[in-house]
This record gives structure tokens, sequence and C-alpha cells, in this order.
């Protein structure tokens, strides 16, 4: 096992049991069975909020212990469940006078291990602040609390022909607090931007326990933008309570083509040169052959499992616009060396080709017990390089690989199937992950398209950035948060101030190991 | 050596110039000059480096430097059917992104904000720094260039971007009517351009493919007899930035001005009066600052946020 507070790496969907820094729950087993409130930490937590939404038993500490990353390590103290800012202000308040670490949590869907506790924090999950507070139509606006589901938003636009934008494929379970944290993407993202395009407005509690309004719906806020500053900030320069967020309009006319290729290389350069033409589509995702037969087996979408690789492009405009982009983009993918172009003919064939796509990652539950889904971007022009390269370092690594990723971005997503029961198979998916990183960044790419950096990419940074770069992005995190409190040990790598293990000394071992 | 690591021996040169003491400052066209208040007589004028360093359409991506001229990056652009986020009204690209400022068609080009994917500047210890990164798709680390988008070279002298394109479309049309109500107007079209209104007149910018623009055409002039003009109307000369919600109003105090609907950018014969900023946020903003350039020997005199 590794050192209190470092991440190491279990395996997905096992028991909290099994891992080895949850096993001993400690006092708070003792006071959750006694119902006693002596620890004064809890106590003044609950003197806060209440009795019920402060949890200190060992079945909400192994829940909050882990998130959808393949990480663990994670070592939860009580779970806050704030009902208002005031709420979360107070809970800043109690953690500064006990020195304790604040870990906030949405729906624990991050891929990067960015809401796993280290140190013990408080996890203040913001559940239990799910209202849509106001929707201004005619000015494209809406107020929103942490909690809301992004699906569940843009479902209450629908009739009155409005959409959240951002729709990563978690999004019928992630929180819009959560998109802000890790400034989620999503397919539509190529034509609409990532979240902080979609962002106006944030309130934030400040680790200090101070509440600031950053941003405003002015096109041009006086000021740094810190609300740009603050959106991907994972967590780490305060908790978001109030989110103001830009409606995007529903578009009249949607036209949906599935090409399918001989070579996923023909795939890749038919993105490129539909890029070139100066056509920008809603999105443009390609599967290879592997994700594709999974998809087709889970859900019968109708997607060709003959082919090498299929190219999912979406045009949303007006029915003129939509019909001319089609046509174009069919034109080009035959040039490429398309074999078959399809046009969704209804919307049912539509959807059901983005069930396909959004399902993805559940169809391959059927062919290995665990995951591992990488996020890497590269410019366009060298995607089918790099796709070339995954393919040679999971063969080299005897690991299955399959690919499904927003092609239109760059934004690969290597996905690697494992059994981690095998001895030995874990080393050899982060060998392998490790050199995709590496092949990622010398073609000119980064660490992260849309899942963070969490505690998965940390090592890797000082790849990316020099020590100047580095030193900067601390000091924007120490701006925020002089004292580390906010979800220490993430993003900046080893060696800097909040990264560093030191930072983590809040809460001794013996209470809460 | 990553995609980041800086070779280019023109911005080594210009960090040697910053040095590590001294009030510093950068004046590009100084079109923009006076936004956020007169540099100390004390700073040290330099002059950014400038030129297009590598464009490819296809990416939609283009790395520049700060001193190149708008007018110079948008005839670059145009030549492969390309835009960016940049206002077109003269000046440099680093002094519209110092400022922050939008285009007056945001809705159509997007947000400055929002297309500065990488940045470069000089600290305040002479150190070359890199935010962001040059791909489309980025969320590596914290985000520097939302930071220094807007900061006026109070925390890092700007010497060079990466920003993302945007191809142009095919048809462009503006129309206009006199007495319509804008907002109806705004509602009308899927996704205008743009929509001016100076109290009288409406303006309508569409953007897209011929025929989807003779249609909405058709639909304006149902709705309050639009027809079509040659262009913008011209704009007052001090920007405002006003909530959207009261872009249907004329902005009390600006004088004879031009509102845009949706965004909130106006145009007013009279500049803004100073927007407070709360204590709470400017305590944030002095930290930010401090943190940056703990001797203020950036851009000095000069103050984010009026």
């Amino acid at each position: 096992m590794s050192m209190r507070g470092q991440p190491t790496v279990t395996r997905r969907g096992h028991e909290a049991t099994d891992g080895p820094t949850l096993e001993p729950m400690g006092i708070f087993d003792r006071l959750s069975r006694r119902g006693a409130t002596v620890e004064p930490l809890v106590a003044d937590l609950r003197e806060a909020l209440s009795d019920e939404r402060v949890r200190v038993d060992g079945a909400q500490r192994a829940l909050m212990a882990k998130d959808a990353s393949v990480f663990g390590g994670g070592v939860a103290g009580p779970t806050c469940f704030p009902v208002s800012t005031a709420e979360v202000q107070a809970i800043m308040r109690v953690a500064t006078r006990h020195d304790s670490a604040v870990v906030p949590r949405g729906a624990g869907t991050g891929l990067a291990g960015g809401a796993i506790p280290l140190g013990a924090p408080i996890v203040v999950s913001t559940g239990k602040m799910n209202r849509i507070l106001d929707v201004d139509e005619a000015n494209r606006v809406a107020w929103v609390e942490p909690g809301v589901i992004n699906l569940d938003l843009s479902k209450h636009l629908q009739s009155r022909g409005f959409h959240f934008a951002p729709d990563p494929s978690s999004q019928a379970v992630c929180t819009l607090g959560g998109n802000v944290a890790n400034n989620s993407g999503g397919p539509h993202c190529l034509a609409y931007g990532v979240t902080d395009a979609h962002i106006l407005a944030v309130e934030v509690v400040l680790p200090d326990g101070e509440v600031v309004m950053l941003g405003g719906l002015d096109p041009e806020p006086a000021g740094y933008d810190l609300r740009g500053a603050f959106v991907g900030g994972e967590g780490t320069l305060g908790i978001a309570t109030r989110i103001a967020v830009r409606l995007t309009k529903n578009p009249p006319a949607v036209r949906t083509l599935l090409l399918s290729f001989g070579e996923v290389r023909d795939a890749a350069e038919t993105v490129s040169a539909i890029i070139a033409a100066g056509i920008v589509p809603a999105a443009l995702e390609v599967m290879d052959q592997r994700i594709t037969v999974a998809v087709e087996n889970f859900v019968g979408a109708g997607y060709p499992t003959d082919a090498a690789a299929v190219l999912l492009a979406e045009i949303e405009g007006l029915e003129a616009g939509v019909d001319i982009d089609a046509a174009a983009i069919e034109r080009i993918g035959r040039a490429n060396g398309a074999t078959e172009v399809r046009r969704a003919g209804s919307d049912h064939e539509r959807e059901l080709l983005w069930k396909g796509r959004k399902t993805a990652f559940g169809a391959i539950a059927q062919l290995a017990p665990d995951y591992y889904l990488h996020d890497t971007v590269v410019p366009r022009a060298a995607l089918a390089d790099v796709l070339e390269e995954v393919y040679e370092i999971a063969d080299r690594h005897d690991v299955v690989v399959m690919n499904v990723f927003h092609a239109g971005d760059g934004n690969l997503h290597p996905l690697l199937l494992f059994d981690a029961r095998e001895e030995g198979t874990l080393e050899r998916v982060h060998a392998a992950g490790a050199e995709i990183l590496r092949a990622s960044l010398a073609a000119g790419g980064v660490l992260s398209g849309e899942h963070g950096v969490g505690v998965e990419k940390q090592r890797f940074m000082d790849e990316l950035f020099s020590d100047a770069d580095l030193e900067h992005q601390n000091r924007l995190r120490r701006s925020f948060d002089p004292v580390c409190r906010a979800n220490p040990g993430k993003v900046l790598p080893m060696g800097h101030s909040c990264a560093d293990i030191q930072a983590l000394r809040a809460v001794p071992a013996e209470v809460w190991g | 050596m990553s995609a980041l690591t800086i070779t280019d021996p023109v911005l080594h040169d210009f960090a040697e110039d910053v040095g590590v003491e001294g009030p510093v400052s950068i004046a590009g066209g100084r079109t923009r000059w006076s936004v956020g208040g007169a540099v100390d007589d004390s700073a040290r004028l330099l002059a950014a480096p400038s030129g297009i360093v590598a464009y490819a359409a296809s990416e939609m991506t283009v790395q520049v430097r700060a001193g190149t001229t708008t007018a110079e990056l948008a005839e670059e652009l145009t030549r492969h059917g390309q835009r960016t986020a940049l206002p077109e009204r003269g000046g440099t690209v680093g002094g519209a992104v110092a400022v922050g400022e939008n285009p007056v068609d945001l809705m159509a080009r997007g947000r400055l904000r929002d297309a500065v994917l990488q940045v470069r500047y000089v600290s305040a210890e002479g150190e070359l720094v890199t935010g962001g990164g040059p791909v489309v798709k980025n969320v590596t680390g914290y985000n520097l260039p939302k930071l220094m988008t807007g900061s006026l070279g109070t925390l890092g002298l700007l010497v060079e971007f990466v920003l993302r394109t945007n191809p142009v479309p095919a048809a462009s049309l503006w129309l206009a009517a006199e007495g319509s109500d804008p907002l109806a107007a705004f509602d009308a079209i899927y996704r205008p351009a743009g929509v001016l209104w100076d109290g009288a007149t409406t303006w309508v910018h569409l953007e897209g493919h011929g025929p989807d623009l003779e249609h909405e055409a058709a639909v304006l002039h149902d709705l309050s007899g639009f027809v079509e003009v040659e262009g913008a109307p011209a704009l007052p000369p001090h920007r405002w930035s006003i909530p959207a919600s009261e872009a249907s109003t004329v902005p009390a105090g600006a004088g004879a001005s031009v509102m845009a609907i949706g965004s909130g950018l106006a145009w007013g014969e009279h500049p803004q009066p100073g927007r407070p900023i709360e204590p709470g946020v400017a305590a944030l903003s002095a930290r930010v600052k401090h943190n940056f350039d703990p001797s203020g020997r950036l851009n000095p005199g000069r103050t984010v946020g009026h």
C-alpha cells in the first residue's frame, strides 16, 4: 500500500473494504454506532448544519473515498450536505477553525481522481443544492445551484426551446458544479465550446469563507477574469454555490451522418478535411471497429460492424444550410475513402446513433471487468499517426485498446481494457497509459482535453510545462487559497506547495485512518 | 521537449529587455492606451515582438506575436477563409487581448476570452511563461490564458498567443428597420450574428448559407419591415459593457448610443462610469496582483476594472 494521501490504483468496482486504507474506520464507526458527537470537528459541523446532514459512518466514508476513476487511496472525513451558500460558508469556517482540508463533490463521475479525498478532508456534497433558481429566456441565462444534474437542466429548458450546450457522456448523472470544476466538454463542444464558454458568473465560497461573485451578466465584467480562472480549478479554488449559465437556442434543423471507413486513418483525415473546408459541425465523433462491435452488441444501433472506423457527424442550424453541409461532408468523406454514408432518417434513428456513442463506456463492461479511459488532445493533423502509435503501444504492453473520441477537437479517448485480478496487469496498463500521454505530447498535444489533471496526471505536468509555468499556476492557486485548504494534493505536481503531502497535515492519521 | 518549450529567440530577447527590475510597460498601437488609466511616467516603454509564427487553417489555430496588428492578422486569416474573435478596429493583437476587447459581432465570432488558447508573457521576474496550450481543447492545469486576457499587462507582459480561428460563413447580410422592437427581431432569428439598436433603428446582421439568409430576411421583413442595408451603423466612441437584460434601454448617461442586443456590448457618446468591484473580489484581485507582480513593476498606474 502507498503512503497515506498518495493515490493508489485499485480495481474499479471493488467493494470499499478492498481498499487497504479504508478498513480501519476507527473512531467514526464507534461514534456513529453510539450516536455520540464528542469529536469537536464533527460537533461543530453538526452545529452549523444539522445532525443528519453531517455523516461520519463507515459506509458513507467508504462511498466518498472513491470516484469514477481507477484511483484509490482516498480517505474521507465527515461528509456534509449543505443546502445553502450560508451553510457552505459555515463549513468553510469550521474547517478553518480546525485547520481541516475541504473537498467539494458533485456526482463523483470524474475520471482523473479529482474528487478523491486526500488527508481525510471534510467532503462537501452538493447533492442537496440542486435547485434551478431562475430561468431568464429573454436574456438567455439561468441561475442554478451546483448540484443540478446537467441533463436535468437541458430537459427543463427543452420545452422553452433552449439547452445547456456542454454534454459530457456522464450528463445523465454529472452535476453542473462538477462541470464547472472540470471545465467539462462533450461531443457537442466542437461548435459551441466547453463549459467555460457557457458560464457567465459563479458565486463562490472561497477557502477562507469569504463569499464572492465572480464574473457577471455583462459581456466584459470589470476586473480580472476570475470567473474564467475559477472554472476548471478542479475544486482547488473554492466551492461554487450558485452558477449563471448561458442558454443555447435549440437548432431548428439537425442532420446526423454515419460514415464508414476501411481504415482508421481515412476517418481521421476526413475530419481534418471537413474542418479545412470551412465546416464546423456540431459534433465529429470517431469509433474504431472494436468499440463499434461492442456498442452494436449492447444497443443495436445499426452501426456497421465490418468497418475499421465509423465517423458520426452532426450538423445543426437552419434547414437549407444543414443540407448543404451534410452534402459537403458526404462528398469529403467519399473522397477520403468512406465506404458507406448513411443519414439518420428520423429522430428515432438519430437518438439511437447517439445512444450508441454515449453508452460506449457501458458497453465495454461485457468485454472486461475493468477499463481505464484516457484523455489527451493532439493537433488534428497528428490524429492518424498518434492513433497508430496508440495501437502499437497497447500491443507492446499486451493490453486491449479501443478508441472512441472527439475527433473534431483532436481529443483522443483510448480505452484500455483489463482484468485487475490478473497479476501485473495494472502495471502494464499504467505503462501503456504513460506512453500514450508521451506520444500525445510529442505530437504537440496536451495532457487532458476534458477530464482534468486530478491525481491522474500530476506527475506528467512537468513534461508539458516548465518550472516557471507551474510556479505561475501555483500563484493563481495560492491567490484563491493561500493555505491549501481546498482539495489539496491535486493538479500541480509534488513539490508545488498545495500538491505537497506536507499540505495534507491537517488531520492526524490515527483519528481518520 | 514539450509542445510548450519556447525556442523562439525573439521572445527570449524581449524577456531580456524586460529584465528583472524597474517599472515597465508595452506600447502597441495606442488604440486602447487610455483603458485602465495612464501608465506612470517612470515606466520604460517597450514594443512587443510582432509577426505571425504559425498558422494552419485545418487546426483552426494561429500562433501570433503580440505586436502584430489586428489588420495584418485579419488579412492573413481572410486569405484562408477564416477569422478570429478579435475586434477589427485597429491596434495590435496584444493590445486587444490585454484589454479583453470583444468584437462587435461576438455572437458570431465568439468571445475573445474563449479564443485565447495559449498565452505567453514575461513575468515580473523577467521569465518567459506559457499558460494554456496550442490545441483547440485543453484542461491541463490552471487557466492562465483567462487570467491574462483583460489583465492590461498588470500580471505579465503579453508577448504571444495561440488564438482559435473559425471559418467565415458563406454569406452575410445586413438589414435594418426603424421603430421595430429589437428584442422581437432578436427572438425571431435562430442565431443572429448581431442585433444593434440605437433607440430608434434596429440593425440585424445575418450570416450563414445564402438560402437560409433569404428565408430569415423574409421573416424579418414580415415582422416589421426590415430591408437590406449596406452594413453596420457608425458606432459612438466609448465602449460600454452592460447586462444583456439592459441592452434594450438606452443606458443613462451614455448620450447617443448603440446597443448590441443579446450580448450587452454598447457604444456611447460618453464613457461608461466606473463599475465598482465588490470588496471580496477586490481583495482576491489584490492577492492575484501581489502574487504575480509583488513589486508592482508591470504597467504601474494601470488598474483593471474601473
